[in-house]
């Protein structure tokens, strides 16, 4: 089954050409514009478990080694489409149009997190394991109806597949033929356990043939084999082809969350190692000095103005005026019920603001 | 002056199936979508010759999967639809749970508003009706927990249409818990077009100044019989059918028992987290000093409701009731 699924590449590990058929559309703008979006995910990644450490926000996901097949699945998508995050995809969410302090206001705990700026349709992130596939499947369904080309992508790791919902998001779709794009990041691990003891399966494509939808299993590592095989799966939906299941084979070097150890359950220098041949960034970097694309003033540059621009919304996220207590009780329902309202304002009394 | 309005007789459960026509026909956004809602029209035809009226865009069979019928029913909620998902039994909704916990419940909340899922699932539920195991559950009081989710029972069949209109009309994901014991046993003139029986509001079906006997669904039934017994024997029982769950009706409930003094609360779920020790707390707070006797409960038990040969054990009666409101007056 892993021979009907072969992984996916553009460029190697080397930054190598593996595959030729993208390359009239390769340019310097487009492989600068994706180094620049995953640099400045991974400053941000970075900042983010610092601030965590430091106690300036709450427990933090990150995301390191992920920031290819996020971003490159995240540029596929187009004006109006609709996108399903779990808690861990903020650089595909960033792409898609959050700001950075948005993102950095989320793990403050503040509900501004959630919500996405005018016009774009990001949900808030999935905290349950799957149930967002169903969201996805929903949403495009709805589109579907209303007759709209609009697609939707829907982020999940590679233990949401033992999930039910994983499954009855797959059948659902696949019987209603909704325009939806099921993007997995395998990164071989769902918090501690690994994915020898996740599934006997040895790839996650190859439960499409169970749906009867296409299957497909990409290096998640490799930027351009993300964003253009997300593109034919996008431009499928869009024809009324059906979904498509996408597997993208990734490496996290860091834990599942700041409140997590993977030393206890992982090598971490071998997961260290493996920055030679998995690191996307460092791969891209690899590719545009073959292709005479890289400057090092360009890059160092791009650094400082992406770290002054993370600091700016780090600075936002701090300087943002405190949540007023009602926003616990006046968002539950459209006109708040009696038990709200008397719980309101008893807190209110008992705070004696009236 | 008076308007006549056309009026027909309906069972419960085509007081539903006219609900819900009649809505569709009004927006085009309203769909509904289950398993076996189509075709067969519901496996209690609820939804009967809504598929041949609408088509199958609109009346969906899906697959075999409640979560999944949640689930996209809140993608598709958020995406300018308003979806009324059947469940076949409540009984068969715990897949769906962590969809309407986690997700339909609170996206408005977790989102100040931004996004909002005004969805109705619907689910037939109660024993009595001689179903098999699993199917006859009262489980009410695991929504009534949940913040962010409206719960409503009609008891009849002009309640039933008008409580799913304000449903269907809602900006918030409600429960709607049809009662099987009810879905035939009366029929009722119903009106044929459009009217609303707001949520959030009990009814007075009998006026007594002796004791106020809270219930809602199929209990209402019992609870009347009760009451008739207790006038023949000189207690007079003010009765409230509670209607919405969640939000209850506070003014109704402490207007009742500031008059009587005395309570009786009535459900065939389980007694411990069930809703009579919500009311119980509710006239606590409102109401304390106008008691004249502890507050009685008659509820189901906390078991599970056994197979049927055993159910008429487990269902409140009335004589147990009447047993209550003895207790209550003679206290």
């Amino acid at each position: 089954m892993e021979k009907l699924f072969p992984k996916m590449q553009i460029i190697n590990e080397n930054g190598e050409w593996n595959d030729e058929t993208y390359r009239g559309e390769i340019t310097e703008e487009l492989t600068k514009e994706l180094y620049t979006k995953m640099l400045r995910s991974r400053l941000f990644d970075r900042k983010g478990v610092n601030l965590q450490r430091q106690g300036r926000i709450g427990t933090y996901v990150p995301f390191e080694g992920q920031e290819a097949s996020q971003i490159g699945s995240a540029m596929a998508m187009g004006e109006g489409d609709w996108m399903f995050p779990t808690y861990r995809d903020h650089a595909a969410t960033m792409t898609f149009g959050h700001s950075l302090k948005t993102l950095f206001l989320y793990w403050k705990g503040r509900q501004e997190g959630c919500i996405p700026p005018e016009g774009k349709n990001i949900f808030p992130p999935a905290v349950p394991i799957a149930s967002q596939l169903l969201h996805a499947t929903g949403a495009a369904w709805a589109e579907k109806l209303k007759g709209t080309d609009r697609a939707s992508i829907v982020y999940f790791g590679d233990g949401a597949t033992s999930e039910g919902d994983f499954h009855e998001g797959l059948n659902f779709a696949s019987v209603f033929n909704a325009p939806v794009v099921f993007f997995n990041q395998n990164n071989g691990f769902a918090i501690s356990v690994p994915i020898e003891k996740q599934m006997k399966s040895k790839t996650i494509a190859q439960k499409a043939v169970a749906y009867e939808m296409e299957g497909v299993r990409l290096d998640g590592n490799d930027v351009f084999a993300v964003y253009f095989h997300t593109r034919t799966a996008v431009e499928r939906a869009r024809k009324g082809e059906g979904p498509t299941l996408i597997e993208a084979v990734t490496w996290r070097y860091g834990a599942h969350t700041t409140a997590d150890d993977p030393t206890k359950y992982r090598n971490q220098e071998e997961s260290v190692n493996r920055r030679e041949t998995t690191d996307p960034i460092l791969r891209l970097e690899r590719f545009m000095k073959n292709e005479n694309m890289w400057d090092e003033k360009w890059g160092a540059d791009l650094q400082e103005s992406l770290t002054l621009e993370i600091e700016a919304a780090v600075k936002e996220m701090e300087e943002a005026q405190a949540p007023h207590y009602n926003d616990v009780f006046d968002h539950v329902f459209a006109e708040n019920p009696w038990p709200i309202e008397s719980q309101k304002e008893a807190y209110a009394h008992s705070r004696g603001d009236r | 002056m008076t308007t006549a309005v056309d009026t027909k007789k309906l069972t419960m459960v085509q007081a539903v199936t006219d609900g819900m026509r009649v809505m569709m026909k009004e927006h085009e956004n309203v769909i509904v979508l289950g398993e076996d809602v189509g075709q067969n029209g519901g496996v209690f035809r609820a939804t009967d010759g809504l598929v041949a009226e609408f088509g199958e865009n609109r009346v969906i069979d899906t697959p075999l999967a409640e979560s999944g019928i949640i689930g996209t029913s809140i993608g598709l909620a958020m995406n300018g639809f308003k979806p009324i998902a059947e469940m076949q039994f409540l009984g068969f909704i715990y897949p769906a749970f962590n969809q309407i916990m986690t997700h339909a419940s609170r996206i408005r909340a977790r989102t100040l508003g931004h996004f909002t899922v005004p969805m109705v699932i619907r689910a037939p539920f109660g024993a009595g009706v001689r179903a098999p195991e699993i199917h006859s559950d009262s489980v009410e009081a695991l929504f009534t927990g949940m913040p962010g989710m409206k719960v409503v029972v009609p008891s009849n069949p002009y309640d039933a249409k008008g409580m799913l209109v304000s449903a269907i009309e809602d900006p918030d994901p409600v429960l709607f818990l049809e009662p099987m014991r009810c879905y035939r046993s009366t029929k009722m003139d119903v009106p044929d077009g459009k009217y609303n029986v707001p949520l959030g509001k009990a009814a007075r079906l009998q006026e007594g100044d002796d004791v106020t006997i809270f219930a809602y669904g199929a209990m209402i039934e019992v609870v009347m019989k009760a009451a008739k017994t207790a006038e023949e024997k000189g207690i007079k029982c003010d009765v409230i059918d509670l209607r919405t769950l969640y939000p209850l009706d506070k003014e109704m409930i402490a207007e009742s028992v500031q008059k009587t003094g005395r309570a009786v609360i009535v459900h065939e779920a389980p007694g411990t987290g069930g809703l009579g020790e919500t009311i119980i707390s509710l006239i606590n707070d409102t109401s304390f000093l106008y008691m004249k006797a502890p507050i009685e409960r008659v509820t189901g038990f906390d078991t599970p409701v056994p197979m049927f040969a055993l159910e008429d054990h487990y269902l409140p009666s009335a004589d147990r009731v009447v047993q209550a409101i003895e207790k209550v007056t003679q206290f």
